[in-house]
């Protein structure tokens, strides 16, 4: 038996009597606290979000950071490549193709387009902000609707049951069969081209996703007994759907459209480079890319940029939305 | 007069912690046990108190960011004509699941919807073990399994061998489970809550299937379980684990019958009975502590109603009172106040005792 | 199991059915009217109508639509090849559309299959990063990118490879194509059987394996493979779409004679017999993978292939 040293009150009672034995608990933080704290840890998905923000920033900026709009058309001033005042002492963005500084030969030792000039002499820096500009619009609104129509859709399917959830499954079903892209082809054909146009294309097929999310939750969420709480109460089904079921399905919803979105932007670019995208002057980033396209080979710098902003724009959207699902959905570490 | 038992498996001074996400937890904290040829333990406490990490250990299966930190494991078995001794702390895990694990120890697990893959049939899942460590015909593996399902209980087993985990019964599924564990008939066979999961019916069904195969074969059992039903209908020894450590063990009937820790006591009084007039349930006030900090003293103490000053200062160490029971509790100490009890769960024991004499 | 085949095929059905009804709505809709060729003579146009039903009422035109659709006669082409049937255009081009997926395809499930495999016995390492990293990519950035930046740098910069299909040196020029088109492939795969994998192998029933002391790699083909492999036929939906707009896009950055570029040039050429056409095959393709690989995860898993009741 070891030596221990034995204090004086060793063998007296620590606990009084009728004294409480209170739980040690530690703190719990709120649903949403653990979300953020379980997104923040992941570097991805923050380097999602800055880089999103930072694009719509410019997007929303960009065009008026310089003196050039999109559509002025300078030929004189045409297929300059990309010169940046500061960085062109360090040798690159100074101007030049082939050893030659075009602006200089040109005459135009005073001008500077940041990321060159394309064929007919547009800026190429606001065309592309513009661009994005064009592309992230196009893509929410044909999501922010597509949400609405699938909330609906799934929720009215999915929380009224019986009969009326197979006819509109086995419709979604069929629908759904059909390849997004025919659809979107075909639509891009037939209206008259424009950014309403291509919104209403996106929209009509891109619901059909949120409309499953929605009525998973609905009916993973019908058979819980706060709904039947409200039923006895006496709630009226619409009041149970938005006020009981609606909160509860938020958080797929944001992690569904969130991933929609890069769908959209990809949907148009597509659209725009098999020539269905958005009419002459106006730009999106697909439209730049098919117009950069055509010189790739002699001056590749007309399609980097566009081409760059829309990989970086697809990619953070993602890495933000893939965030967002593992925060909300973690697999707890085995102990 | 006391037969001198063989002793099969030997676990000294056992540390185990685990790295998480907040830090390093240290789940099993100095665990001695003794387990012999032909006896079934009892490995008792909360969710949480370790009972699952001490026998993964043994297994080899422990989690991957789990550590053995310190102590030692010693297995002794029959390989053919040899008698072998082991420490299976020493041996990695890849080397127990090609030496022992399937072989000379077997394992039962909680779930039986969930332990069988769903994607073999029966019959393939039962020979796999076997066609693995032993090297035997096809032919014969497949006699062998279809005596393990009769063992085992299993009706039509020409039919069962070859259907699939989803369309079996819960209890037929915990059957199979126990046959594949039987395959290579081991020296040891481990059953992590075999019937939490199953209806109480079919509880005592399989409690008694393993009893009997035990008394067939003479092959020792370790059970871990919360419930001390359980406890009571098969164990001959039991060990009572609290937050990584044992704190009382002995036989059934000095356990049952002579409870010294006051967890125990809490453990014992929380089963209610026919007779409970008190007219709230009893529990233990409290839960089990956070093992990422290291609190002095023992760490029941803070729900400890009869806890003592030195309680918080120092761990208590094992006192031997008496024939195979040992308590870690400074309740035993000659200097502590002399405590008995509750009240409550002395005229149950004494009823139980009563009970059992008329019986007798 | 019948009954699950019949249901999938019935749906599958209706489906072609919607679909055929779409782009009959759509050839409505087209601006312009066909056979407006002033070559064609009273007679001609007469027979062409009756053939065509077009002067008939709405339900019998569609009628008509459909049975022709379903034999092949898409019409003839407007405005790429005038008056050359729509069909023989495609079916010259179709093999190499075909041949162009089937590699990408088969190269895309084998790399991604290893990929994922091994990110997910390797989880939590720097081969798991590097998985997850390059899959994110992947299936973030679209397929012309790659193929445009395949094109240029490795194509027109190294040299590597031709960056124009060319019908003699067919193999060679397929490398390049088919990588652009198989990334997608790729990430999507690793992704998906990474996930998955992890999954299984944290599951109760691979204990139970390890328990019985099986061997490793046994554990892994035998067992978590099986179980892992069976949900990825699900991966492989999103996977043709991707595969339908790469090939569009590739095919015309490559110049690949395959019917991806014929429907952008008929696209930007308005000819619509061709457009619809093509979208008809490439939905008939669509539904038809989608209705094997139904049947196909009902074989595979055993729950569904048997059904319960054989207690």
């Amino acid at each position: 038996m070891k030596e221990y040293q034995f204090l004086e009150n060793d063998f007296q009672f620590a606990h009084d009597e009728n004294e409480k034995l209170i739980d040690k608990t530690y703190n719990s933080t709120s649903y949403l606290k653990d979300v953020l704290a379980n997104f923040v840890k992941n570097k991805g998905a923050i380097f999602g979000v800055v880089v999103v923000l930072l694009i719509v920033i410019l997007a929303v900026f960009g065009p008026y950071f310089n003196e050039h709009t999109y559509k002025s058309i300078l030929i004189e001033q045409a297929s300059l490549p990309p010169r940046i005042s500061w960085l062109e002492q360090f040798g690159i963005f100074d101007g030049t193709r082939n050893g030659v500084n075009l602006y200089i030969q040109k005459g135009f030792s005073d001008l500077y387009y940041w990321f060159g000039s394309d064929t007919q002499g547009r800026d190429i820096f606001t065309r592309v902000w513009e661009g994005t500009r064009v592309s992230l619009i196009i893509a929410f609104t044909a999501v922010v609707i597509d949400i609405f129509i699938g909330m609906v859709y799934g929720l009215v399917s999915g929380y009224f049951g019986g009969k009326i959830d197979i006819v509109m499954q086995r419709f979604a079903e069929i629908l759904n069969g059909i390849p997004q892209l025919v659809i979107v082809t075909l639509l891009g054909l037939i209206l008259p081209p424009g950014i309403i146009s291509i919104i209403f294309a996106l929209m009509i097929t891109g619901w059909i996703g949120m409309s499953r999310i929605a009525r998973a939750q609905v009916l993973k969420l019908k058979e819980q007994e706060y709904i039947l709480a409200s039923k006895t109460l006496g709630a009226r089904d619409f009041a149970i759907i938005f006020k009981d079921i609606l909160p509860n399905i938020f958080g797929q919803i944001i992690i569904m459209s969130m991933f929609s979105i890069p769908n959209a932007i990809f949907m148009e670019a597509y659209l725009s480079f098999v020539g269905l995208g958005v009419p002459a002057p106006l730009a999106s980033l697909g439209s730049l890319i098919n117009e950069g396209y055509k010189s790739i080979t002699v001056m590749p710098h007309i399609i980097t940029s566009s081409i760059i902003v829309l990989a970086l724009l697809m990619l953070s959207f993602n890495l933000f939305a893939d965030g967002l699902r593992d925060a909300f959905d973690p697999k707890m570490k085995q102990m | 007069m006391k037969v001198q038992k063989e002793r099969v498996l030997s676990i000294r001074d056992l540390n185990i912690s685990f790295k998480t996400g907040s830090g390093t937890v240290s789940a099993i904290r100095g665990v001695r046990l003794d387990l012999f040829k032909g006896e079934t333990l009892a490995i008792v406490g909360e969710s949480g108190s370790g009972k699952s990490v001490t026998v993964k250990a043994i297994m080899g299966i422990l989690d991957s960011n789990g550590t053995i930190d310190s102590g030692s494991i010693t297995f002794d078995y029959q390989d053919g004509n040899e008698n072998k001794s082991v420490d299976l702390v020493k041996m990695t895990p890849k080397e127990i699941r090609y030496q022992i694990a399937g072989k000379k120890i077997a394992m039962v697990f909680q779930d039986p919807m969930t332990s069988l893959d769903p994607t073999m049939n029966i019959g393939k899942q039962i020979m796999e073990g076997m066609i693995e460590h032993e090297s035997i015909s096809k032919d014969e593996a497949k006699k062998r399994a279809l005596n393990l399902l009769n063992l085992v209980g299993i009706e039509d087993p020409e039919k069962r061998l070859k259907q699939y985990p989803h369309q079996l019964s819960g209890g037929m599924r915990q059957r199979v489970v126990i046959a594949i564990a039987l395959a290579c008939s081991p020296d040891v066979l481990i059953c992590d809550e075999p019937t939490t999961a199953l209806d109480v019916t079919i509880q005592a069904k399989i409690l008694e299937l393993i009893k009997d195969i035990q008394k067939k074969s003479n092959i020792s059992v370790i059970y871990i379980t919360h419930d001390l039903g359980v406890v009571a209908k098969v164990a001959d020894y039991v060990a009572v684990m609290y937050a990584g450590k044992i704190v009382e063990k002995g036989n059934i009937d000095e356990i049952f019958y002579d409870p010294r820790h006051p967890y125990t006591w809490g453990l014992l009084s929380s089963m209610p009975d026919m007779d409970t007039d008190s007219k709230r349930l009893f529990a233990i006030a409290g839960s089990p502590p956070n093992l990422l900090e290291t609190v002095p003293g023992d760490a029941f103490a803070p729900r400890n109603p009869y806890a003592l000053n030195i309680d918080f200062r120092l761990e208590p160490p094992m006192f031997d009172v008496g024939g195979q029971h040992r308590v870690s509790s400074w309740l035993c100490h000659p200097n502590a106040p002399k405590v008995r009890m509750p009240d409550q769960l002395q005229k149950r024991i004494v009823k139980m005792l009563k009970e059992d004499s008329d019986n007798d | 199991m019948g009954k699950y085949v019949l249901k999938r095929v019935v749906i599958s059905l209706l489906t072609l059915m919607a679909i055929l009804f779409i782009l009959f709505l759509m050839l409505e809709l087209m601006p312009g009217s066909p056979f407006n060729d002033e070559k064609l003579t009273e007679a001609q146009r007469v027979l062409l109508y009756a053939k065509y039903g077009l002067d008939q009422p709405f339900f019998v035109k569609f009628y008509k639509y459909v049975i022709n659709m379903l034999s092949g006669d898409f019409g003839v082409s407007y405005t790429i090849n005038k008056n050359f049937a729509v069909s023989g255009m495609i079916a010259s081009r179709l093999p190499i559309t075909i041949k162009l997926g089937l590699q990408a395809i088969t190269l895309g499930s084998v790399v991604g299959l290893l990929l994922g495999i091994t990110a997910a016995i390797k989880h939590n390492t720097w081969i798991d990063t590097i998985t997850v990293m390059i899959s994110t990519l992947g299936v973030s950035v679209p397929s012309y990118v790659f193929a445009l930046g395949l094109a240029y740098f490795v194509g027109y910069k190294l040299g590597w490879f031709p960056i124009l299909y060319n019908m003699s040196k067919a193999a060679e020029s397929s490398v390049l194509p088919t990588l652009a088109l198989s990334v997608f492939t790729i990430a999507n795969v690793a992704r998906f059987t990474r996930s998955e994998m992890i999954d299984v192998l944290g599951s109760d029933y691979i204990r139970l394996v390890q328990s019985k002391g099986v061997k490793e790699w046994k554990l892994i083909l035998r067992h978590a493979l099986r179980n892992a492999l069976i949900p990825i036929v699900t991966v492989i939906g999103p996977l043709m779409v991707g595969l339908l707009t790469g090939s569009m896009v590739v095919e015309k950055i490559f110049a690949i004679p395959g019917i991806g570029s014929l429907m952008v040039n008929a696209i930007q050429m308005n000819d619509y017999n061709v457009v619809i056409a093509i979208a008809f095959v490439y939905s008939s393709l669509y539904i038809i993978t989608m209705l094997v690989v139904d049947i196909l995860y009902g074989v595979i898993d055993p729950r569904i292939r048997i059904a319960k009741g054989a207690n």
